[in-house]
């Protein structure tokens, strides 16, 4: 289909895929079994200036959009959604700063991140998942620092991300608006990493705890005022989903050509199994999922672009249903392939272990629904 | 260090046709590729630009859409790019080929390396980075896999030979043609790209390059293209079947016969 991308929108997307496909591919499988970090792709990425793109060009970027964004984690996506993840949460981690932050901060962080440096997005704990305003973490001002204490948990680019945003209670008394948001440095004294997890899918990925004992950060760290923090949390994730959808389009995208070519090769019965018509009704419905997971990623994301004050609804509309068709075509990539579908040699089981991290994180798929419906139910207030 | 690299921009398939009329390739309606030997070429340039600092010229002798092959070298870091594009220069052979790039390096004001790959995807000669040396009278090395350093007027070279390699010492200026196992090409940068989409692309013609005009082009070139063929398979082994044991007899029945036995 044509999405009328413009031509530097092309290029933004000719020079992903062409990443993905000299850098990533040929790994993927390794990365995956020795859940490596891609330290080397990351790099390769940082100078091709594709961390570039979603930076203001006054601090060193190149001004782009959520498109431009979305296009460059589809295609390395495409190829492996591990990988894209670590440059997706860069994104996620740096969103707060490019909303929130005042001129010394952004002087600060966002030329490194143009040059490719790593962030990290730290809001969920043990006791604080899709109820985010359950977090204990506290920050107590301290003379010219707040003093940071905690474990979060399952924060992804944990232990390479230079910079993390970081929600923290300021005031436990104020409940919901009692959080405040911080960045941290890495390196900075009481800052360290726990456990690194083990994963079913993206194990290209880092996924770590971080733990803060007695850590002093400067009061210039501080986003925005004391309990802004899940104003903060919450827009950010807004900005940050069509880019899990986008995650979801690739993946899909990847499974459905991988499907594709085998049914082409596959021979059974004396021809190649895409004549069966079971197995191309198969493809003909992952077809249609992925272009139309892709278009509804692409609108939600030129709506951003556009300038909308307002796209929670829009953007979870895309995390949920790019999601949603990421796992179903993942599957019935498998499901075409066959015995060779499940087997390791082939890059599909990997997808279908990939794809389902997009239905979870950045809010499950039932945190979007009800964000769906509670902007369903406040429009019909208006 | 000023570098010159030599470019050509290919039929980016693999299956070249040959027009049976003419004897000339058959270019039309075929994706054109920046040929795969000249990015090593371009990469190991601009690698020596950036340990040792100077300038990297790209320059290409082709019809004017080969500006794009100038601008993919631009987008990797090459600074400057020329195209040498004239009616004038049509139906070269290698000798005129690398007779109009002599003449443009020349106007360049020479180098301290060139830089060419070891063949073209097309062509296929491999002559026109020797005969570039030839014509500016510099020493050269073929098949450069290594350059293991570039200082005191000097490139020490790896080059490949059959059963392993050369070192070589070279004096500056010279030229040399690479092969793929020198470096790995990096790939583009955003800014690189647009800088290159909006880059000026010098271009030359015959009559910039003086007025020797009967050595450029068809005119220029001895080389006559008399017939081109694929050239027959002749069948020569034979598959010996059957038993291990009717194998072995049959075998050595053969090799008595020939005489070898
Ligand atoms: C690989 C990975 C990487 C991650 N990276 C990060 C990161 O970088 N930064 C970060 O802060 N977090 C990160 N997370 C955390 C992620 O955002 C949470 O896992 C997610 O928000 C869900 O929380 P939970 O896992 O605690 O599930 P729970 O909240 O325990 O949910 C369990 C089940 O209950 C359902 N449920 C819960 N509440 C409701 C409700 N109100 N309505 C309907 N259903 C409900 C959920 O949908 C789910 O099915 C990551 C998680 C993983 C697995
Ligand atoms: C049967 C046949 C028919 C041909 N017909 C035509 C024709 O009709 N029109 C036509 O234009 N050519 C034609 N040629 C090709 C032409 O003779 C050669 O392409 C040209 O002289 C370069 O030689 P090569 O490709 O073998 O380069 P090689 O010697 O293999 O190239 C080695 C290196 O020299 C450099 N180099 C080569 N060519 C150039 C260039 N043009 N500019 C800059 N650097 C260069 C590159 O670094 C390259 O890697 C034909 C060739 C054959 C075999």
């Amino acid at each position: 289909m044509d999405y009328q991308l413009t031509e530097e929108q092309q290029m933004i997307r000719d020079l992903a895929r062409a990443i993905a496909e000299d850098k990533v591919l040929p790994v993927r499988a390794e990365l995956d079994e020795k859940e490596e970090f891609p330290t080397q792709i990351m790099k390769v990425m940082g100078d091709s200036d594709l961390f570039r793109v979603f930076v203001p060009e006054e601090y060193d970027g190149m001004g782009g959009g959520v498109l431009d964004e979305c296009l460059i984690i589809e295609e390395i996506s495409r190829v492996c959604g591990g990988v894209a993840l670590s440059y997706a949460a860069t994104l996620l981690g740096t969103i707060p700063v490019l909303l929130f932050g005042n001129e010394e901060q952004k002087k600060d962080v966002l030329p490194k991140i143009a040059a490719g440096a790593l962030a990290a997005f730290a809001l969920t704990e043990a006791s604080a998942g899709s109820d985010a305003s359950n977090i204990q973490t506290t920050a107590v001002k301290d003379g010219d620092d707040y003093v940071i204490n905690g474990t979060k948990q399952w924060i992804t680019n944990g232990g390479n991300a230079l910079f993390y945003t970081v929600i923290a209670m300021t005031d436990k008394d104020k409940g919901s608006r009692g959080a405040s948001a911080f960045i941290v440095e890495a390196d900075t004294p009481g800052f360290t990493y726990g456990k690194k997890e083990k994963k079913m899918g993206i194990r290209a990925s880092s996924t770590t705890e971080l733990i803060f004992d007695n850590c002093r950060v400067p009061v210039k760290n501080l986003l925005s005022k004391e309990g802004m923090g899940f104003i903060i949390a919450l827009k950010t994730l807004d900005l940050s989903r069509p880019g899990v959808a986008a995650q979801a389009v690739g993946i899909a995208q990847g499974a459905l050509e991988e499907a594709l070519k085998f049914a082409k090769e596959r021979q059974q019965g004396g021809q190649p199994v895409i004549q069966y018509q079971a197995v191309q009704h198969m493809l003909a419905d992952m077809a249609m999922q992925v272009e139309a997971a892709r278009a509804l990623t692409y609108a939600a994301a030129r709506t951003i672009d556009a300038g909308a004050k307002t796209y929670s609804k829009e953007a979870s509309m895309a995390k949920c249903f790019a999601s949603d068709v990421a796992m179903r075509v993942a599957t019935d990539a498998v499901q075409v392939m066959g015995g060779h579908g499940y087997m390791r040699e082939y890059p599909v089981e990997k997808m279908m272990r990939d794809a389902k991290i997009t239905q979870i994180y950045e809010g499950t798929n039932q945190i979007q629904r009800n964000v769906i419906a509670a902007n369903l139910i406040k429009e019909t207030l208006r | 260090m000023n570098i010159v690299v030599l470019i050509k921009q290919v039929p980016g398939s693999t299956e070249i046709k040959v027009d049976p009329k003419t004897n000339t390739l058959i270019r039309d309606g075929v994706e054109a590729i920046v040929n795969p030997f000249d990015t090593y070429a371009v990469e190991e340039a601009v690698r020596l630009k950036e340990a040792n600092g100077g300038t990297v010229t790209v320059l290409t002798m082709g019809p004017p859409q080969a500006a794009e092959a100038l601008k993919q070298a631009l987008s990797v870091g090459a600074d400057r790019a020329i195209l040498v594009s004239d009616r004038a220069f049509a139906g070269a052979d290698t000798l005129a080929t690398s007779f109009t790039l002599a003449a443009a390096i020349r106007k360049i004001g020479g180098a301290d390396v060139v830089i060419a790959g070891k063949q073209t995807l097309d062509g296929d000669t491999g002559q026109v980075g020797p005969e570039v040396a030839m014509h500016l009278k510099l020493p050269f090395a073929t098949y450069v896999k290594k350059i293991e350093s570039a200082d005191g007027g000097k490139l020490r070279v790896e080059r490949l030979v059959e059963d392993g390699y050369e070192v070589l010492d070279i004096p500056t200026p010279c030229v040399i043609t690479v092969v793929k196992e020198i470096n790995d090409p990096r790939l583009p940068s955003l800014r690189g790209i647009m800088a290159a989409k909006k880059a000026e692309i010098v271009t030359w013609s015959a009559s910039d390059l003086g007025d020797d005009v009967k050595r450029f082009g068809l005119s220029g070139s001895p080389t006559q293209v008399v017939e081109t063929y694929v050239p027959e398979r002749v069948k020569t082994g034979e598959m010996i079947t059957g038993t291990v044991e009717q194998q072995v007899d049959r075998l050595v029945e053969k090799l008595k016969e020939a005489g070898v036995l």
